[in-house]
């Protein structure tokens, strides 16, 4: 048997043991009651809507209903999430489920086929329509018809004496799956819950669809798409929900679709399919000539080619090389790759063993922070899952490749995320940064070379191997394929995990997928990259997302942290944050960082505290070219980029700090005064009784006053007061 | 035969080291003492110690010297370069408040003031009677629930200044119940 048959024999071995557990598990028929479970999930009580299911289940004595764990979708606002999925129905998803909605869900759902209404994620009136069709928006494969489907479709329905009520029509973004081949064109249209996908071109398709499918209830198999089933089921089951439809999801495929700690199902939806193929065609340079069409730039923060890397890899001469997943995630205000490793650890693993594979390592790390015990836990179940099914260990697949892989846990430390850091760090020293050159595709763990990458770069890995870099890189913008990850966060109406193609409008992210500013406010700015990054102004909302707009309006890409600022948010205080946190986390070893990230601290509390001068500005602006100039790692060169960018664009706000001593966002303490303006007030005496230090002293409907000397500035009195009567200035 | 073990005192050395840690914590040392690049553990040993104690106390780090064969200098260099470690012993329950960027976008700041308050500690300090520990984390990955804090390891969120008393009352009297039912 050649070695290709044995890898095709060992991975349809895999698929066949999958399929038969999973239809064992589920026969037909079965109601599945979706759990996400994920850090997120827990801390907003999942675990208990899990078990009180379970009591519910084995109360009920039905057989036919059967619980199904997963991660998280990112929806954190809702948290948690239920999934009822009833076949032949249109999944119907639950959001901040307790045991109180449990009950009612089992109850009423459940046993009598009537939704619980007030606990329904999403736009109840949406539910009631028994078929659904979601449309792919299909902005970027450049699909081009010569008729307007959602119409011809609305069209044909009323021709049909089809109503709204019975058929509910969206617009998704992109499915992320507009094919290997382009020929012809043509949009994409999920029918739930049916999930079919038809690709039409032209009107009479839209017609047939209408005549044959939806009402005569056939399947037209040759409208049926061909494409790549992946992404797919992640639409099947959350297309309807705006926060969803408008995401292109591949990075986070799995996440909220797969149970995080089942094998079985990650093959179930193309697993290992990826590797199956790299290893039969077992020719690395095959992958990285995927990965080069693919455009892919790593997504830990440089945004360097990975195809270079992994050609540097590759090229290097060496009896023993290593290949390692930086899951550090250091950004105060990010948690994509938290994610990730908890709802799909499968897909890192496998990018992990294809990469050990192109560079000619046998052995991988995982450099995971110990903050995430979650996300270690899956790891190694997954990692153990793996070695029993020959995934990882000798001659994996039956291919004669060695390869495995061990976790290493951080312990709390920003520059650990750097790589040269991160490699003593692993080796057990101090994580201190050196300088580079040598790379660590040269010299890396232990003298060998070494390719480092980030969680989210291997798991967009497994997907461009079995789909080909072309597709990936035509998703996306011109100098960077993909999507990219963002945890969106701050001042937005829905926070959450948002995945969307390279070069998407800021504003599409944050208004579209995120809402908007909550309470009618407006968007100040928008915070990217972390510590490393700077802010956005809101005029500037059109820049597009990817690695080389950003840079250019002068903040960055970084891993993915994406934080919403309104006017309530004020500009010096944001770059103290930042600051303040660099200046922790400076490992110390140069005088640059360490001396000058101390000194900027120093000024922006003057400023902040109303104590700046005139002068203070332009020392900030030397002291951090200073640093930005002569600073060792990465770290240190960029830690005064949220400084830059914020005194270059708000430059205002730090003047008014300065010379005014008044903060124009109202939240320095220091520069704020509540007063009671004695014509409003009534002397309701509600504010009285609410302050925290009792400094506000007046008689019943008489007006009062606030003691300047004891007042802590909390702002009680200024929220409580309903006659408007306090000040703030 | 190594360095180490050809000194006289080693079974000495070495018994008083096995006596200031768990079991498997001595075995895990010893079996990577097998393996390619033993001192790569360090961290993890340091994890284990710490999980066991609750923090790393100079007894502890000294015997994990002695036993995995690095100087002492190092491992304290180790043990107060990473965050996570912690020296002297946590109170019975650590408050850990998020100051990442979401949670101080959303005004954990004030938060964290008035668990200081409360508690009159400041980060990283016990409480006189050993009952809390107030630490400041890093994103605890729950952005979403912003303004978070972690009492022990259960994540809470959104938090707001006025529910801090009742969270230290609820802590006490839980801890009075705890005591009143061991006596
Ligand atoms: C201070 C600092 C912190 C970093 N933190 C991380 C991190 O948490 N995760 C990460 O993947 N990369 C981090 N990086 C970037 C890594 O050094 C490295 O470039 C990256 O892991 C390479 O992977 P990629 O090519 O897939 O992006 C950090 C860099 C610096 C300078
Ligand atoms: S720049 Fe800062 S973090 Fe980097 S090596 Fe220098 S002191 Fe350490
Ligand atoms: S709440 Fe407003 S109206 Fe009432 S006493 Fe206070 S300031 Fe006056
Ligand atoms: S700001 Fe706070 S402390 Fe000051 S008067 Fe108002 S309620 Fe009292
Ligand atoms: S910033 Fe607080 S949980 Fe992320």
């Amino acid at each position: 048997m050649s070695k290709a048959d044995t890898i095709d024999r060992h991975y349809r071995e895999l698929v066949e043991t999958a399929d038969r557990e999973l239809t064992e598990n589920r026969p037909d028929g079965t109601i599945e009651i979706q759990v996400g479970s994920a850090t997120c999930e827990h801390a907003a009580g999942s675990q208990t809507v899990y078990d009180e299911f379970k009591k519910h289940i084995e109360a009920s004595d039905r057989k036919d209903i059967r619980l199904h764990r997963t991660g998280c979708t990112g929806r954190c606002s809702r948290e948690p999430i239920v999934s009822l999925l009833i076949e032949g129905e249109r999944p119907v998803k639950y959001q901040k489920v307790d045991s109180r909605a449990v009950h009612r869900i089992f109850t009423s759902h459940i046993l009598r086929g009537e939704p619980a209404a007030e606990f329904l994620l999403g736009d109840p009136t949406a539910e009631t329509a028994p078929v659904e069709l979601l449309f792919c928006g299909g902005q970027r494969c450049g699909r081009k018809l010569d008729f307007d489907p959602e119409k011809s479709f609305r069209q044909a329905l009323r021709q049909a004496g089809k109503s709204d009520r019975d058929v509910y029509i969206l617009n998704a973004n992109c499915f992320g799956l507009c094919g290997r081949e382009r020929r012809g064109g043509g949009a994409h249209v999920l029918i739930r819950p049916q999930g079919l996908l038809y690709k039409i071109k032209s009107a009479e398709d839209v017609q047939r669809i209408v005549r044959e499918s939806l009402v005569e209830g056939k399947t037209i198999k040759e409208l049926e798409s061909d494409e790549p089933v992946f992404g797919r089921r992640f639409f099947e089951l959350y297309g309807e929900l705006a926060f969803f439809n408008r995401q292109t999801r591949i990075a986070l495929r799995n996440a909220g679709v797969v149970d995080p700690e089942s094998l079985h199902e990650y093959v179930a939806y193309a697993g290992f399919e990826a590797l199956a193929m790299a290893l039969r065609k077992d020719n690395p340079k095959w992958v990285i000539e995927q990965l080069t069409q693919a455009k892919l730039r790593g997504r830990g923060g440089g945004g360097f080619p990975t195809a270079q890397k992994w050609r540097f890899g590759r090229e290097a001469e060496a009896e023993t090389k290593y290949i390692v997943c930086n899951a550090d995630e250091g950004d105060p205000g990010a948690f994509m790759d938290r994610s990730m490793l908890e709802s799909d650890p499968f897909s890192i693993l496998e990018g992990m063993i294809i990469g050990g594979f192109t560079i000619g390592a046998n052995r991988g790390f995982i450099y995971v922070r110990a903050e995430y015990p979650l996300a270690i836990k899956r790891l190694h179940k997954a990692i153990e899952s793996c070695r029993r099914h020959g995934l990882l260990g000798r001659s994996i697949l039956g291919s004669g490749f060695d390869f495995d892989i061990e976790i290493r846990l951080g312990a709390g430390a920003f520059v650990c995320g750097e790589e040269t850091a991160l490699i003593h760090s692993i080796e057990g020293e101090r994580g201190q940064p050196r300088i580079r050159p040598p790379y660590p595709t040269d010299r890396g763990l232990w003298g060998q070379p070494t390719v480092i990458n980030n969680v989210e770069t291997f798991a967009n890995i497994p997907v461009i191997v079995a789909y080909g870099g072309q597709w990936f890189g035509r998703i996306g913008s011109d100098n960077s394929g993909g999507t990219k990850v963002f945890a969106l966060a701050g001042k937005v109406e829905h926070t959450g995990l948002v995945e969307v193609p390279m070069g998407v409008a800021l504003r599409h992210i944050v208004e579209e997928i995120g809402g908007g500013v909550p309470g009618g406010k407006k968007v100040k700015a928008v915070q990217t990259g972390g510590p490393a990054g700077g802010c956005i102004p809101a005029k500037w909302l059109d820049t597009k997302v990817d690695f080389d707009s950003l840079t250019a309006k002068g903040s960055i890409m970084g891993s993915g942290g994406m934080i919403v600022l309104d006017e309530d948010s004020c500009m010096v205080d944001v770059a103290k944050f930042f600051m303040t946190f660099s200046q922790d986390e400076s490992c110390g070893k140069c005088t640059p960082c360490r001396e000058g990230a101390t000194r900027i601290v120093e000024i922006l509390e003057r400023i902040t505290k109303g104590r700046g001068e005139a002068a203070d500005l332009d020392k900030l602006e030397r002291l951090s070219r200073l640093m930005k100039r002569a600073s060792l790692c990465g770290l240190g060169r960029a830690a005064a980029n949220p400084v830059l960018s914020t005194l270059r664009e708000f430059r205002s706000e730090y003047k008014a700090h300065v010379r005014d001593k008044t903060c124009p966002a109202h939240a320095c303490k220091a520069l704020i005064k509540y007063e009671i303006d004695p014509d409003k007030c009534v002397g309701c005496t509600l504010c009285a009784r609410k302050c925290p230090v009792s400094c506000i002293d007046g008689e019943r409907r008489k007006p009062h006053k606030i003691d300047q000397n004891r007042c802590i500035k909390c702002g009680r009195c200024f929220e409580v007061c309903r006659f408007d009567a306090v000040n703030r200035g | 035969m190594s360095k180490q073990q050809s000194t006289d005192n080693w079974p000495e050395v070495r018994q008083q080291a096995v006596e200031q840690l768990p079991g498997a914590i001595v075995e895990f040392i010893e079996q990577c003492q097998a393996e390619e690049h033993p001192e790569s553990q360090l961290i993890a040993v340091l994890h284990q110690v710490q999980n066991h104690f609750g923090h790393l106390g100079e007894a502890q780090l000294d015997a994990v010297a002695q036993l995995m064969r690095i100087p002492h200098a190092k491992v304290a260099g180790v043990a107060s370069f990473y965050h996570f470690f912690r020296l002297n012993p946590p109170g019975q329950t650590t408050i850990h408040i998020c100051l990442g960027t979401a949670c101080f976008v959303k005004g954990a700041e004030r938060v964290a003031e008035k668990f200081r308050e409360e508690l009159g500690i400041d980060f990283g300090e016990t409480t006189k009677d050993g009952k809390f520990s107030l630490e400041a984390s890093r994103c605890l990955g729950t952005c979403g629930l912003a303004p978070v804090i972690m009492v022990d390891d259960q994540v809470q969120g959104p938090a707001t200044p006025d529910q801090v008393p009742g969270i230290i009352e609820k802590l006490l009297a839980k801890d009075k119940r705890a005591k009143n039912s061991g006596s």
